[in-house]
């Protein structure tokens, strides 16, 4: 958040493809979640807004990356999708890709999304903006960062 | 009632500015209006037929004088000197212009206001009963929890992209007062028999084009759990929800289409996995924001006794003023439903009226309540002929409350890109039809409730007689309901017949209250009336 910085990574090789990850990208293409269970060796999945992430979870030990895609900006399935993964204990990449707007990545940052290839390429500049314009969180999700209710209660903490 | 600390002021002018930077965006051309029209919706910007509308949320209802005064400059400064109060206890400006939006939402960050999550597919307002922390019938106030969910919902991340609206509301009496089963998650707070407070969970109504009542789905949810099984229910819906029809997309169709077993099932199952995750806050926190809302220093030894000897303030007192749980005190209602004027609309000069009023005899307290009047909840009887004398004086004396006259509807298509026919000259009619004081007053409480399309934001289905207006071949027409009912035995209005043009509906109003007069039992409201003989004879006297 603003007190941290969250700096804009450096573009990676493919076009509009932004990464906040450390390790390298999974270098095969991604299958559908059909074509994922008949392919065991298989690391890298895609997941349709109507598909069930669920049927992933057993499966998770082998995936490197899952992407999610977001048909249009207004359908916020993949938001779900992405918190149901994490809290599932995957850790692998999550890249969110299709109709991904500059003002929704902050929130799938916090949904757990940690790469973006939008349809249309994002100004840097104003997502920087955006991803540092909050200084606060209400409520837990993905991420690491604490709610106000925490922050007003530090005695909590050590207890 | 409640302060922002620091961290509730820094999210609120972290919103003025990334909605002042989207504003500048789209004014640049660096999106386009598809684009930018969800951004402002989630900030209360509507592009309304002649001008846009910006809608301030007033939590819960709660305001004081210091907000109420600020509301009043922006209608002088921002708008034409009025603003109008809606079906959310919200506050809504009419005629905007999109370059200022942002200036008016920094003067609202000064006095701890905002319009986040007013409009568009996002978790709404978070309303309750307005009566909180002055009736003698709740188990507890329930505006602490009200402001939890407030807090928790704003800028969930989960939630970004809803398939569309979702409305909260929150009450703790027996009597409903604030249309909770109409909602998509009502919540009425319990006690158990251990003395433990939780919640009777109702997710699933809505008004609008296929309107439900919600069903319960949990007898009690102990209070610390709410956030997790409010989480679980919104998952359930976000993910299953249809996509491909705006009209379809509400969650009460999803509980529909699954069938209320199933869709707590899956409701059951997703919350038992989040309440792991410990995403509820602890009765610390709980405890910090109930200590706002602790009870106002009442005096004690207070009279009981109202002077009645003004006949004019003995019909309002009768009227407008409710009984309060502290001896000596009173519940005093304004109606913002004068005869020829426009219901929910207050002048920028009235306002400040009703803020002096708040500050000097109400503990600084207002409430704006559903049914699109103000309330003073804490007003010392002695003082009721005083604040009667100044509202006689600003033109907001109407003795009227719950009457024939109270009438709720929407803009209508004076205002609203969505109407098919007009709401505030109907209610006009209306309310110039049973203009006597004493006719109103015999025919006793009767909810009037008019939309100007399917959309039902005047909460048609809802009222005791509903009307609802449509396009039929290009000139207005407006069908009849009859039944409906907000309160704590919810109902749905029914259609009547064939539809009426405007003068006619009016008649048409006219002889199912007759009707009434004539059938009715000793003590019973039109409702109850209604609700013993049926449509059938109501029908007759209709249509003859």
């Amino acid at each position: 958040m603003a007190e941290s910085g969250n700096p804009i990574p450096q573009a990676a090789s493919e076009a509009n493809y932004l990464r906040f990850r450390e390790d390298s990208p999974a270098d095969e293409p991604a299958v559908s979640l059909d074509s994922f269970f008949e392919q065991p060796n298989a690391v890298s999945v895609r997941i349709e807004a109507g598909d069930d992430p669920q049927r992933l979870i057993p499966h998770l030990s082998r995936v490197k990356l899952v992407e999610v895609d977001f048909p249009k900006f207004r359908d916020g399935r993949g938001f779900s999708t992405a918190r149901i993964l994490r809290e599932a204990g995957y850790t692998g990449e999550i890249k969110a890709t299709g109709d991904v707007l500059v003002d929704l990545v902050y929130f799938m940052r916090r949904c757990g999304f940690d790469s973006f290839a939008p349809d249309v390429a994002i100004d840097p500049a104003v997502l920087e903006a955006c991803l540092n314009r909050y200084p606060h969180v209400y409520q837990h999700a993905a991420d690491d960062a604490v709610p106000i209710w925490q922050l007003r209660h530090p005695e909590l903490a050590n207890g | 009632m409640y302060r922002y600390d620091k961290y509730d002021q820094a999210m609120v002018d972290a919103r003025v500015e990334d909605f002042r930077d989207q504003t500048r965006r789209r004014i640049a051309g660096q999106m386009t209006d598809d684009q930018f029209k969800p951004l402002r919706l989630k900030n209360g910007l509507y592009l309304q037929l002649h001008a846009y509308m910006l809608r301030v949320a007033i939590p819960y209802g709660t305001l004081n004088s210091t907000q109420m005064r600020k509301l009043a400059h922006i209608a002088r400064t921002y708008d034409r000197g009025y603003g109008h109060f809606t079906t959310r206890q919200n506050i809504q400006y009419n005629w905007i212009k999109l370059e200022q939006a942002p200036d008016i939402l920094a003067e609202l960050a000064t006095v701890e206001m905002h319009a986040i999550q007013t409009s568009g597919e996002s978790i709404r307002n978070v309303s309750a009963d307005h009566y909180a922390g002055a009736t003698a019938d709740e188990v507890i106030d329930p505006r602490p929890w009200a402001e939890m969910l407030r807090q928790m919902t704003t800028f969930m991340p989960e939630f970004s992209y809803l398939p569309r609206k979702f409305k909260i509301a929150v009450i703790a009496a027996e009597e409903d007062r604030a249309a909770m089963r109409w909602h998509d998650f009502g919540l009425r707070i319990v006690k158990n028999d251990a003395g433990e407070i939780g919640f009777e969970v109702y997710p699933g109504g809505g008004m609008g084009r296929t309107p439900f009542i919600a069903y319960k789905a949990r007898d009690f949810l102990p209070q610390h759990q709410i956030f997790s099984y409010l989480q679980a229910v919104l998952r359930v819906w976000n993910r299953h929800a249809r996509r491909d029809n705006i009209h379809k997309q509400r969650m009460k169709i999803l509980v529909h289409e699954l069938g209320e077993e199933e869709f707590t099932r899956q409701v059951e199952e997703a919350f038992q996995h989040i309440l792991k995750l410990g995403s509820d806050f602890p009765q610390a926190e709980y405890d910090r924001i109930a200590a706002y809302f602790a009870p106002p220093p009442f005096e004690t030894r207070l009279s009981d006794e109202i002077d009645r000897s003004d006949p004019d303030f003995a019909v309002w007192v009768d009227q407008n003023v409710a009984a309060h749980k502290a001896p000596g005190y009173a519940i005093a209602n304004i109606s913002l439903k004068p005869i020829k004027g426009i219901g929910g609309d207050i002048t920028a000069e009235q306002m400040e009226v009703v803020a002096d009023l708040a500050e000097r005899y109400s503990f600084d307290e207002l409430r704006a309540a559903h049914t699109q009047n103000l309330v003073l909840p804490h007003v010392r009887k002695q003082d009721l002929y005083a604040v009667w004398q100044a509202l006689v004086e600003a033109g907001l004396a109407d003795a009227n409350l719950d009457l024939v006259t109270d009438i709720i509807a929407c803009p209508g298509l004076d205002y609203c890109s969505l109407a098919n026919a007009r709401s505030i000259p109907v209610a006009q009619k209306i309310a110039e039809r049973f203009a006597d004081e004493a006719r109103q007053k015999d025919i006793g409480e009767l909810k009037i409730k008019i939309s100007g399309c399917i959309n039902a934001c005047g909460h048609h289905h809802a009222g005791h007689i509903g009307i609802l207006g449509v396009d039929r071949k290009g000139t207005e027409n407006y069908q009849l309901l009859l039944g409906g009912s907000g309160d704590e035995n919810t109902t749905q209005a029914k259609i009547t017949g064939p539809g009426f043009d405007e003068d006619g509906i009016v008649d048409a109003v006219e002889r199912a209250v007759e009707h009434y007069r004539g059938i009715r039992e000793p003590g019973e409201r039109f409702l109850d009336t209604y609700r013993r003989v049926g449509m059938d004879g109501f029908k007759e006297a209709i249509y003859g």
